[in-house]
């Protein structure tokens, strides 16, 4: 499965568009891992844990939209975006979309 | 009183430490984007006409940064009287410059030389907690890296 942000894949022509596909995932925050960011919140810095947290869950949207894209036979997926959202306090929606494509 | 111990004392932590921390991250920052000076980042959607065969790729790179008490009780000041609040500027440049290093970082490892059609998405995270406003930043950098086939 080719990823990419651009409306083609370089190097590769468009034979067919099937259509948008995502995929999203919701996580809340450890409360353990809550209480170390505050913590690391009065001496400032990077949040490890967080970024990990996020990184994980962004990948699984992906790994949602290919599934997706893999069920309607499309071997590429272009244009594909990245948006966050707080849902609530302590939850974050990761959400990713893309139009699937058969690419030769 | 015993309030007002504990409230300097977060401060003069924030400070000390919060300064240290930005002067390292800003160094590490300086050295590794002088490391990845030739792999160029474009926000440019279309890429020009490619002589060998190429191959794209997604790539990505996300930090998540916080902010320390000292710029805290700064920016919360700064709000009383408005104007520029640097001690949140400095603190998204930080994500921003380490994000797209990230994403570099990755492309690199791919054995890109370029990449394209760089987005940069920032979300604020951890609202809500306690009474603070902005506590930490997410930035992600994502974009399409060009790979050279030899």
């Amino acid at each position: 499965m080719i990823l990419t942000n651009i409306e083609t894949v370089p190097g590769k022509t468009i034979v067919k568009h099937l259509g948008l596909v995502n995929g999203n995932t919701v996580r809340a925050k450890h409360a353990g891992k809550d209480l170390l960011a505050g913590l690391k919140n009065i001496v400032g810095g990077e949040l490890k844990a967080y970024t990990e947290l996020l990184q994980e869950s962004r990948d699984e949207a992906t790994q949602r939209m290919i599934e997706q894209a893999n069920a309607v036979g499309a071997n590429a997926v272009v244009n594909v975006r990245y948006s966050t959202s707080s849902v609530s306090a302590g939850a974050a929606e990761l959400f990713a979309y893309g139009t699937a494509v058969v690419v030769e | 009183m015993y309030d007002l111990i504990v409230f300097l004392t977060l401060i003069a932590l924030g400070y000390g430490f919060g300064q240290h921390a930005e002067r390292k991250h800003f160094r590490s920052i300086l050295e590794r984007e002088k490391e990845l000076k030739t792999l160029l980042c474009f926000s440019e959607r279309r890429i020009p006409e490619q002589e060998v065969p190429v191959q794209g790729q997604l790539v990505s790179g996300s930090v998540v940064i916080s902010i320390d008490y000292f710029k805290q009780f700064v920016a919360g000041l700064r709000n009383l009287f408005g104007g520029r609040v640097t001690a949140y500027e400095s603190l998204l440049e930080r994500a921003r410059r380490e994000a797209i290093l990230r994403m570099k970082e990755q492309a690199r490892d791919l054995g890109a030389d370029s990449v394209w059609n760089v987005r940069l998405e920032t979300a604020a995270i951890s609202q809500g907690a306690q009474r603070q406003q902005v506590g930490s930043m997410e930035v992600m950098a994502y974009g399409t890296a060009l790979i050279r086939k030899t």
